[in-house]
């Protein structure tokens, strides 16, 4: 590849630097065995690939030649490091040993063709001994290489606390000797459940975002949509990976629908399904596909996603299989209870068996109590009690929902159907 | 941001000789790369123009011409769709494309963004479904 023009240069250099970081970081960290050593001589690598490239050209194999640039330094900071040890105190000593014995893979193979690194940088990214939130910043800067910047205005917190959360995770890791290792046997599930949640909560946010947010919020949808890919590729016998990969899809395709014109959001039976993605459902009912074929009972998130692929193989509303998604329902209830997924089952039901039998699930979730602040509660009762012709009932539920909405649109929506009745 | 990478044909391609085995080889290394990155979306070979088709439309008429289309030039052979999260790293990929006819051989491939949906004004959709009876109730 030929030398690349002036003030482009740098962009196209930082591009391709966010294709390889993830990769060159994870070989660093099996390298150095420190996440925060690693990044900064993978962001090293970067400063010499702008200093050099410009003029050379970018390298036909970019990857190897960071990699190359980055382990010569991490070469000299050990020696400089061990150097230094050697003159510490004796009682230093039987650790320094240890630390030797285990060593840091100076020869390591610039390749890493299996994905192991990767994964292992992954698995260390989630690491449970993390707060969510640190995980999540964690997960963002080191595999989605998004600057610090980018990661505070995509969850509306200011930089500098992004910032924090980064240097405290990358301290409690070292200070937890966190081992760099791909969990195994009966710690890969739970590990592995801790990576899906940081993946889907990045992905909930994105899709969370309204219209007049920072662009870096839906881009939160297709960062974590490529962070789902990716681990199906390193991962391919973990159904659950496939089956989150599989409802980010499916979700994603409806991005389009669910906006109305007004910025109200469209519930998924009202959306203009012409508006679909049908590339994204392709795509999500292929990853189902794959994780039924590993065979077993479905998880949660491939039991979500069986769900969405219902609705997404329905050319229209009324030509859907509610009484199959009712099932996926009630698997999905078993497995993984929660008053929202209580609330769905009732509308599945109302569909499937009829508004009387979802207004009696309703009115267990009103009595339980827990989503007493959630709008979503009253809508629903309010559109069962019109299906049964108790017009003056649910007006007074969709004035109840107006009243909990934050979303503007959405209330005015509300409130005209109230005035409807 | 999603981008079509085109592959344009060749008379080769035209008339449907099978590719190498080093080029079947270099491309299915490519969109394995594109896969393990997460940035492939789709990607397939069209079959030649000979099995093809045109409708042209003139004077509020539609014609079928069967091909194939001498023109080779504005023909396509096949295409690769990515998702990225900037144009410079749609360009990055595209430039690891195989030679598309052989590592030996001439060719061009194209790089094309698609519309996104904010590309668009407010949905005229919604509206039209609401004339209908159906849609977001008022």
């Amino acid at each position: 590849m030929g030398a690349v023009a002036g003030s482009d240069a740098e962009a196209a250099i930082e591009a391709v630097f966010r294709i390889e970081s993830a990769r060159l970081i994870a070989g660093l960290v099996r390298m150095v065995r420190d996440v925060g050593l690693a990044e900064e001589l993978a962001q090293d690598a970067l400063v010499i690939a702008l200093e050099r490239w410009p003029e050379s050209g970018v390298p036909d194999n970019p990857g190897a030649w960071l990699m190359a640039t980055a382990k010569h330094r991490a070469i000299d900071l050990l020696r400089r490091r061990t150097l230094h040890q050697r003159h510490e105190d004796e009682l230093g000593r039987e650790a320094s040993a240890r630390r030797a014995r285990a060593g840091p893979d100076l020869d390591a193979a610039i390749d890493d063709p299996v994905g192991d690194d990767l994964l292992r940088l992954v698995f260390i990214a989630c690491h449970p001994v993390l707060a969510t939130e640190a995980r999540v910043a964690l997960t963002l800067r080191l595999l989605g290489g998004l600057t610090t910047g980018e990661i505070a205005r995509a969850f509306l917190v200011p930089e500098a606390t992004v910032a924090q959360r980064i240097v405290r995770a990358k301290r409690t890791l070292a200070a937890a000797r966190v081992p760099f290792e791909v969990p195994r046997g009966a710690e890969l599930a739970g590990r592995l459940a801790s990576v899906l949640e940081v993946v889907y909560l990045v992905f909930n946010e994105g899709y969370s975002a309204t219209a007049g947010d920072d662009w870096m919020r839906p881009a939160l949808c297709e960062e974590a949509l490529r962070l789902g890919r990716i681990l199906a590729g390193l991962a391919p016998k973990e159904p659950e990976v496939h089956g989150l990969v599989a409802l980010m899809e499916i979700q994603a395709s409806r991005a389009a629908a669910r906006i109305g014109p007004s910025g109200e959001p469209v519930l998924l039976l009202d959306q203009d399904r012409s508006r679909w993605d049908h590339l994204l459902i392709r795509r999500g009912l292929a990853a189902l596909e794959r994780a039924e074929a590993l065979g077993g009972a479905l998880g949660p998130y491939a039991l979500q996603a069986a769900i969405a692929a219902g609705h997404a193989r329905a050319r229209t509303a009324a030509e859907t299989d509610w009484d199959r998604i009712v099932a996926l329902y009630d698997d999905l209830a078993r497995l993984s209870p929660s008053p929202v997924v209580e609330l769905n089952r009732a509308v599945a039901v109302a569909m499937a068996r009829g508004p009387r039998a979802g207004l009696d699930l309703v009115d267990a979730l009103v009595a339980e109590g827990s989503l007493e602040a959630y709008h979503l509660l009253p809508a629903v009762r309010g559109d069962l009690l019109v299906r049964l012709g108790r017009s003056a009932e649910a007006r007074s539920e969709f004035e109840r929902a107006a009243s909990l909405t934050r979303n503007e649109a959405e209330r005015k929506l509300l409130l005209a159907r109230a005035a409807a009745c | 941001m999603r981008f079509m990478i085109i592959v344009k044909a060749t008379k080769d391609t035209e008339a449907g000789v099978m590719p190498e085995e080093e080029l079947i080889a270099a491309m299915a290394q490519y969109h394995e790369e594109l896969q393990k990155a997460g940035v492939l979306l789709d990607a397939s070979g069209l079959q030649p123009s000979s099995k093809g088709a045109r409708i042209a439309f003139a004077k509020g008429k539609r014609t079928w011409i069967d091909g194939p289309f001498a023109e080779t030039k504005e023909l396509i052979a096949g295409y690769t769709l990515i998702q990225v999260r900037s144009r410079e790293e749609a360009r990055e990929w595209a430039m690891r494309f195989p030679p598309p006819h052989g590592a030996d051989r001439d060719g061009v491939i194209e790089v094309r963004q698609l519309y996104e949906l904010e590309d668009f004004g407010p949905s005229e959709a919604i509206g039209r479904f609401r004339d209908l009876g159906a849609g977001p109730k008022k």
